[in-house]
Parts: structure tokens; sequence; C-alpha cells
């Protein structure tokens, strides 16, 4: 698992005394959940975060696929993750540091990104969206959209009807 | 009449083109995928002639298919093989950036007559081997040189441009649009160019795939702009065949628009002299 987790609130306020500007230190705190299906072939879902602003390049912040196979077979088919690949994945080289992740099982799945941290990039003032988007083996694909802007934070909410459940997005400072 | 011997003759001279000019069916190469992730990655290519789009109902299509990948480098096919109605091929990406794959056919056909009978030119004869081809003592000599490509673009990870530096041979896409990154609901703009000059003014038809399954055939009939720029608006994802065709004797602002001139005006024994060009390809449009 090579998700990077802000977990400590001391290691976040000491990543925000770096960053100088007053929107600095913003951390996006991300609920995901992948809903239990039954179907007669599951697998688990690919599954790619990441955060658009107009004007700026989207930045890729998570993305789950079977990174561990052989020969990096798994990346075959990242490409399903279809708006992800377009918007950002197709331009990244694999596995990508603090944005490669396993496959995650069904159940409620808890994320936290802090600005300048890892993927997450210093978030200068201005409206963003965050996208979860999950493509399944023989499976569907869904994809979410969670507006919010900086300063001003708060949460966004989402409901996905197929390969996503819940997400819930709170941007804090 | 007049017009006649023309005629005829520019019917025999489609017939003697097969692979350039097939009347009333549909060459194509249909990708198993366009748009592809990972290191090491296989394409496999269906090819065939055919009335519908895209199905296998008529002749494989014949032709030398080549692969040019995105450094430059130009290599053959793997796993080639012909059936009843298609041809299949595989191509190994083994770079990332955006491949092409082409059937190319450059020449010259044509006929002439010698001691009173008129005789054709020979399969393969191309502008360098013209002269040697025709006898001493021919007259009435009739040429027109033809091109054709048929191509599909392939893009592993990012999309690139290079294969798309035009030869300025035949009719070739500029992208304006990358053709790898076609989404249903956009619209693309790709530009034409014969010879490596804009063509402006140029027909250009659409047609969505999975004509089997639905009554209209739902055509797009396109023109290019000034600078030989045309814009696609795609209604739904699939694939769609393209075709830009100049000459072969239609008349003006018909399907293949300028180049009017017939194809068989009697000519000068020097030939080639009226241009046929023939340009397909398969594009895929993804969902949004």
């Amino acid at each position: 698992m090579q998700i990077r987790l802000t977990g400590l609130t001391v290691t976040a306020l000491g990543a925000s005394a770096l960053v100088a500007g007053p929107a600095a230190g913003q951390t996006l705190d991300l609920t995901i959940t992948i809903p239990k299906l039954s179907v007669a072939e599951y697998h688990r879902p690919y599954v790619a975060v990441w955060l658009e602003k107009e004007g700026a390049a989207p930045r890729s912040l998570a993305v789950w696929y079977d990174f561990d196979m052989k020969a990096n077979e798994g990346t075959k088919w990242l490409r399903d993750i279809r708006q992800w690949w377009r918007a950002s994945g197709r331009s990244m080289s694999f596995p990508a540091d603090g944005v490669t992740g396993a496959t995650r099982a069904p159940g409620t799945h808890k994320l936290s990104f802090t600005a300048g941290r890892g993927p997450m990039p210093a978030l200068t003032g201005g409206s963003y969206t965050l996208v979860v988007e999950a493509a399944r083996e023989v499976g569907g694909r869904e994809l979410l959209r969670l507006p919010f802007s900086v300063p001003a934070g708060g949460t966004a909410k989402a409901q996905g009807s197929g390969e996503l459940g819940a997400v819930s997005l709170t941007v804090r400072r | 009449m007049k017009l006649r011997t023309p005629l005829l003759a520019a019917a025999a001279l489609l017939t003697l083109a097969a692979p350039v000019a097939v009347q009333a069916h549909r060459m194509w190469m249909l990708p198993s995928a366009t748009v592809v992730s990972g290191n090491d990655v296989w394409v496999t290519v269906d090819a065939a002639v055919s009335n519908d789009l895209f199905y296998f109902e008529h002749q494989p299509l014949r032709g030398d298919p080549k692969v040019w990948a995105p450094d430059g480098t130009t290599s053959e096919v793997e796993n080639k093989a012909t059936g009843r109605y298609r041809t299949t091929f595989d191509v190994h990406l083994t770079q990332k950036g955006t491949y092409k794959v082409a059937i190319v056919n450059e020449g010259v056909m044509g006929s002439y007559m010698l001691n009173g009978e008129r005789k054709m030119l020979p399969r393969g004869t191309t502008t360098a081997t013209l002269a040697s081809a025709i006898p001493a003592g021919a007259t009435e000599v009739r040429t027109s040189e033809t091109s054709s490509r048929n191509e599909v673009f392939l893009t592993s990870g990012e999309p690139t441009t290079t294969v798309f530096k035009p030869t300025g041979k035949g009719i070739e896409l500029v992208p304006v649009t990358h053709p790898n990154d076609l989404v249903a609901g956009e619209t693309a703009t790709f530009q034409f160019v014969l010879d490596g000059k804009p063509m402006p003014d140029q027909a250009v038809t659409v047609i969505p795939g999975g004509i089997r399954y639905r009554d209209k055939l739902n055509q797009m009939d396109l023109k290019t702009d000034g600078s030989g720029k045309v814009q696609i608006k795609w209604p739904e994802p699939g694939m769609y065949w393209l075709n830009v065709t100049t000459g072969g004797g239609r008349g003006p602002g018909g399907p293949g628009g300028p180049g009017a001139e017939g194809g068989a005006t009697p000519a000068a024994p020097e030939g080639p002299a009226p241009r046929r060009a023939n340009y397909v390809t398969t594009l895929e449009v993804l969902a949004p």
C-alpha cells in the first residue's frame, strides 16, 4: 500500500509551516465507499482520484490497481478508468510514487491528502473539483465529481449508483 | 458518341486498380483497441473489404501493412494471416506514443494502343517504371496516377504526433485534434493534404460502424474549409469509418469533389495526368 496517509496532525502542521501563502496547509479528507456487489464474477475495481482546476493540469492523487502483478501487467487495464486516463493517467509512468496503491475490497475507505505533500499540490485560491472514477473488470464504470473552493473549504458529497457508493470530501485547513 | 470510349476506359482502369478504388465496397482496418496502457501492449487488427461496417462478408483486405513507431522507425506487422473474409495481424507496441499502421499503394494505371489493340499497363507500374512499360510505337497513351492510403492509429500512453509528418505522397491526415483522443459529444478537427498541399472544399465521408443493426446509414457528408480542415462532431461512442476520395471520374461537387477531369481524358504519351487518390481510416470514439 503506497497511498500516503497523513494521519498525524503534528506532521500536517509541520508541513503547513513550510508552505508559504494564506491558502497553504489544506487537507482533503476523502471517504470512498466501494459497494458490495452481488455478481457472478467479482473483481475489485480500479479506482482513480484526481484533482482538477480550470487552467491547471489535472493532478492524480491516488490510483488503485493491480500494481503487484509480474511485469507490471496490471497497468494494461488502467486505460479503462477512461476519463482519468485522458485527463492525467496517460502522461504518467507506473508505479507512481505516492499515487499507486493496491485495489481495495468493498467497504469504506478513508484517505487524506495534505497540500504540498506527496502527490497533492499546494492549493491556490479558486474552484476545484475532486474526481473519483472506478472501473471494474467485467463490470461497469462510474465517475463522481466533488466540487469545492479554496479557501472556503467545506464538505462535498456524492452518491454513486453502481461501481461507487457514497463519496464525501471535507476540506479543512 | 465521343464520351463513350473514355468512360469505358475509365471503367477498365478502375477494374485494374482493384485495391485502389473498390467501388461500392468499403476497405477498412479495425483495431481491437486504439488507446492502450501498459508497457508491453499488443493490438490485433482485422482488415477487410465489405459493404457493411465492420463485418466480414466480402473479401479480405490484401496488401502489405507496415508499422510506423513513435520514434520514426518502421517495421512489419506480426502474425499476419488471410482467410476467406478477412486479413488479421498483430501490432506489438513496445514504445510509448502514437503508432501508425498503414497499407499504402502508389502507382500508375493506364492503357495504350499498339497495332490496333488496346493494352493495359501492367500492374505495379510506377512513375519510375512508366517509360519502360510503354513500348515503342504505342499511341493514345492514357494514364492516371493513383495513390491509396488505408491507415489506423494506435496510442500507448500519451499521444504523440511524429507519425503524422506528411510524406507528401497521396492524401494524408494532419491532426488538429489527435485521432486517438476522440470523445463522443466533442468536435474533432482534421486537416487533409494531397501530395503535401491542403485540400480545400474536399468531400469527407464519415460512417459509424454497426450498420447491420440499424436501418439508416447515418453517413456524415462533410466538407473541408479553405485550409483543408474538416470538423466532425461525434454523435456517439464507437468505431467510425472515414473516407476521402479525389479524382476517379466523378463530377465536380459530388463525392470526390475536385479532380473532376474525369480521369480518362486522352493524355499526352508522357502521362501520368489525372490524379486519383483515396484515403481511409478507422477512428475510435470513446464514451465521455
